[in-house]
C-alpha cells in the first residue's frame, strides 16, 4: 500500500475521532490520496483551489477558532511558496496547523526540477517553533500521525507518497522528540531521514562485511533534532555521515552539524550537493544525485578513514 | 447615540495621537482614517464582552491592515479591555501593544496580523469556522486600499464567495494613499466596487467613511446580508490622517510620522475643538 493511502487512512481516523480535525488542500486531493475522504467528511474538507497562500492563512483562522487543520500540497508549494504565511499566520501567531508536503526532493520524479523541493527543510527549519517530521516507512507514519495531531503547534510532515519497504516493527512506538537507533555500531554514526533509511541499513550490512561497524539512527524529527542522541552516538564512533533527500545545505546535515558544533568530529553528507533537481524516474535521479546505497557506502568509508 | 459615537471617536483619536506622540513615531495616518469604523463596531455592533475577551460565540474583528494596531488598542482601551494607561507603552520593549496586532499579547485582539493580505484570509478561516460551529458569530475584517494590491486578498475573496460565507463583513479603508504615494499612481485598484461585485460579494459604498452616522448605517445594512449567501464588502471612503489637520495635509507622507509630545498635546486640543 502506498504511503499516501496510509496517510489518508490515518487522517480519516483522526477526523472520525475528533470533530475539530479538518483538511484543506489546493487542488491536490487526488495526488495526496485524500479525495476519498471528502465523501465521508464533506463539511470538514476544503479544496481551496490553486491558492496555497490563502489555504495556509485560512487554516490559521480555523485554528484561532479551536479547529485542528491539516493542509496539504506538493512539498515545494506547501513550504517555499507559502513561507511567509507559515511564518506569520501560523508560526508567529502560534496557530495549531499541520502541513503535509508530498513528494519531497527527488520523489517528485516526473514533475521535474520545478516540483523538486531540495530546500524545504532549510526554509522551514529557520522559522522558529515549527517541528519537522519525515517518516521513513508506513509503520512510522501511522505511529506518528496521532502524535502529530495531538501536538499543539505547527508541524511540517515531509511525506513520500509511494510505497516504501517496512523498516519498523508493528509494535513500534513513536516519540516525536526522540530519534530511533536502528542498529548499534562503533565505527560510524549514520544519521538518516526519510526513504533513504532503507538504503542506509542495506549499506550498513555491506559495510559490516568489510569490517566497518555502522550505527544507524533514524532522525524522523529533523527539528527539533534529538541532539542528545546525536552527540552520544557521534562521540562514541568519532565519525558521522548524514543521509537525506534534500540539499546538504540547510537540512539534516546542517541540523547535525549544529548539534555537533562544539565537537571535533568529521561530518560527511549524502544529499543533494547544492544543485537543483531535474526530471526523471527515481532510479535515474538516485544515481544522478548520489542518493543511493553505493554513495552511502563510498561516503561512509571516507568518513571512517578521516577519523 | 450619534453624539456618543462622535465623542467616542474624539476619545479614540486623542488616545491614538497621545500614544504615538509618547513614543515619538507611528503609523498615524492609517490609524486616524479608521476611527469611526472602530467606534461603530466596538461600541454599537459587535457582540463582545471586555471582561471575557475570549468568550465563545463572540463576534470577531480582524484588523488585516495590522499597522492600524494603535487605533484598535485605543478603541479596546476605551471599551474597557484594559487600562488606558497601557496605551503609553505602545511599541516599548516588553509591551502588550506592538505596532502590528498580536493576538498572543493583547486582550481583545482576535488575530495576529502585519504581513499584508494574510489577516483577510485568516478572517475567512474564522468565518468558515463559525459556520462549522454554528455559533452565529459575525466576523468583521478591515483591509487597506494599498493592501488590496496583495494577490492573497483576491484568493480569499474568491474563496469566501465560493463558500457562501455571508457571516463575513469586510471593510476597505479607501483613503487613496499608500506609503509611496497615491494608490491610483502606484498600482491602481479601481474600480474597487466592480471588482468586489465581480468576485461575488455584496458591495456597499460609504461616501464619507469618517462620518459616524454613515458608517453606522452601512454596518447595519451590511448585517442584512447575513443569510444572503454572499459575503459583504463595505468600501469606506476615508481621509488618511483624518482629524488632525497637519497630519492630513502630509498626504501620502502621513503613513509613518514622527510626532512629539508637544504636537500630540496640540492635536488633542484640536480634536477636542479647544485649539
Amino acid at each position: 500500500m502506498e504511503m499516501r493511502a496510509y496517510y489518508a487512512e490515518c487522517l480519516g481516523k483522526l477526523m472520525e475521532e475528533d470533530r475539530h480535525v479538518c483538511l484543506l488542500d489546493a487542488d491536490l486531493g487526488k495526488a495526496s490520496g485524500t479525495l476519498g475522504l471528502r465523501k465521508t467528511f464533506p463539511d470538514r474538507i476544503f479544496d481551496c483551489g490553486i491558492a496555497e497562500q490563502n489555504m495556509a492563512s485560512i487554516a490559521a483562522g480555523l485554528s484561532s477558532y479551536g479547529f485542528k487543520p491539516w493542509i496539504e500540497s506538493f512539498a515545494p508549494f506547501a513550504t517555499r511558496r507559502i513561507c511567509d504565511q507559515i511564518a506569520i499566520s501560523v508560526a508567529y501567531a502560534e496557530q495549531n496547523v499541520k502541513i503535509v508536503g508530498t513528494d519531497p526532493g527527488i520523489a517528485a520524479e516526473l514533475n521535474g526540477g520545478t516540483h523538486m523541493s531540495i530546500e524545504d527543510i532549510g526554509v522551514i527549519r529557520s522559522i522558529p517553533g515549527v517541528v519537522i517530521v519525515e517518516p521513513a516507512d508506513s509503520v512510522q507514519l501511522r505511529a506518528a500521525m496521532p502524535v502529530i495531531n495531538e501536538y499543539r503547534g505547527c508541524v511540517y510532515v515531509r511525506l513520500f507518497r509511494k510505497e516504501l519497504p517496512d523498516i519498523f516493527p508493528e509494535d513500534y512506538r513513536f516519540d516525536l522528540f526522540k530519534a530511533d537507533v536502528l542498529r548499534e555500531g562503533k565505527d560510524l554514526s549514520v544519521f538518516v531521514t526519510g526513504f533513504l533509511t532503507k538504503d542506509a541499513l542495506d549499506a550498513a550490512e555491506e559495510l559490516a562485511g568489510e569490517g566497518i561497524d555502522c550505527e544507524i539512527i533514524n532522525i524522523h524529527t529533523i527539528k527539533p533534532i534529538d541532539a542528545e542522541t546525536v552527540k552520544r552516538s557521534a562521540k562514541k564512533t568519532g565519525a558521522v555521515l548524514t543521509v537525506e533527500n534534500h540539499n546538504v545545505i540547510g537540512g539534516l546535515r546542517s541540523a547535525v552539524l549544529e548539534a555537533l558544533a562544539e565537537e571535533r568530529i568529521p561530518v560527511f553528507g549524502v544529499g543533494v550537493q547544492d544543485r537543483f533537481g531535474e526530471v526523471g524516474k527515481l532510479p535515474y535521479l538516485r544515481e544522478a544525485l548520489g542518493l543511493n546505497r553505493e554513495n552511502i557506502i563510498k561516503q561512509a568509508k571516507l568518513a571512517v578513514s578521516s577519523r | 447615540m450619534k453624539t456618543d459615537l462622535e465623542q467616542i471617536c474624539r476619545d479614540i483619536r486623542c488616545d491614538i495621537v497621545t500614544s504615538i506622540g509618547h513614543l515619538g513615531v507611528g503609523h498615524i495616518g492609517g490609524c486616524l482614517s479608521v476611527v469611526e469604523l472602530l467606534a461603530v463596531l466596538y461600541f454599537e455592533e459587535m457582540n463582545i464582552d471586555p471582561k471575557d475577551p475570549a468568550k465563545a460565540g463572540r463576534d470577531r474583528f480582524v484588523c488585516s491592515k495590522g499597522h492600524a494596531g494603535p487605533a484598535v488598542y485605543a478603541a479596546l482601551a476605551n471599551r474597557g479591555y484594559f487600562d488606558k494607561k497601557e496605551l503609553l507603552t505602545l511599541n516599548q520593549g516588553g509591551t502588550h501593544l506592538p505596532s502590528h496586532c498580536d493576538a498572543r499579547l493583547t486582550p481583545g485582539i482576535d488575530m495576529t496580523t502585519g504581513s499584508l493580505g494574510q489577516g483577510f484570509s485568516c478572517a475567512v478561516g474564522a468565518a468558515l469556522a463559525s459556520k462549522l460551529e454554528g455559533d452565529g458569530a459575525v466576523i468583521y475584517t478591515l483591509i487597506g486600499d494599498g493592501e488590496s494590491q496583495e494577490g492573497q486578498i483576491w484568493e480569499a475573496a474568491m474563496f469566501a464567495s465560493a463558500k457562501k460565507l455571508d457571516n463575513l463583513i469586510a471593510f476597505t479603508d479607501f483613503n487613496k494613499l499608500q506609503l509611496d504615494g497615491p494608490v491610483e499612481e502606484i498600482n491602481d485598484i479601481s474600480p474597487l466596487d466592480e471588482k468586489w461585485a465581480a468576485f461575488g460579494w455584496n458591495v456597499i459604498e460609504v461616501e464619507d467613511g469618517n462620518d459616524c452616522e454613515q458608517v453606522s448605517a452601512a454596518v447595519k445594512h451590511a448585517r442584512t446580508g447575513i443569510g444572503s449567501g454572499k459575503p459583504t464588502m463595505v468600501i469606506l471612503n476615508t481621509k488618511k490622517g483624518c482629524g488632525i489637520k497637519w497630519i492630513e495635509d502630509l498626504g501620502s507622507g502621513n503613513h509613518n510620522v514622527n510626532v512629539n509630545e508637544e504636537q500630540a498635546r496640540a492635536a488633542v486640543l484640536e480634536i477636542r475643538g479647544e485649539a
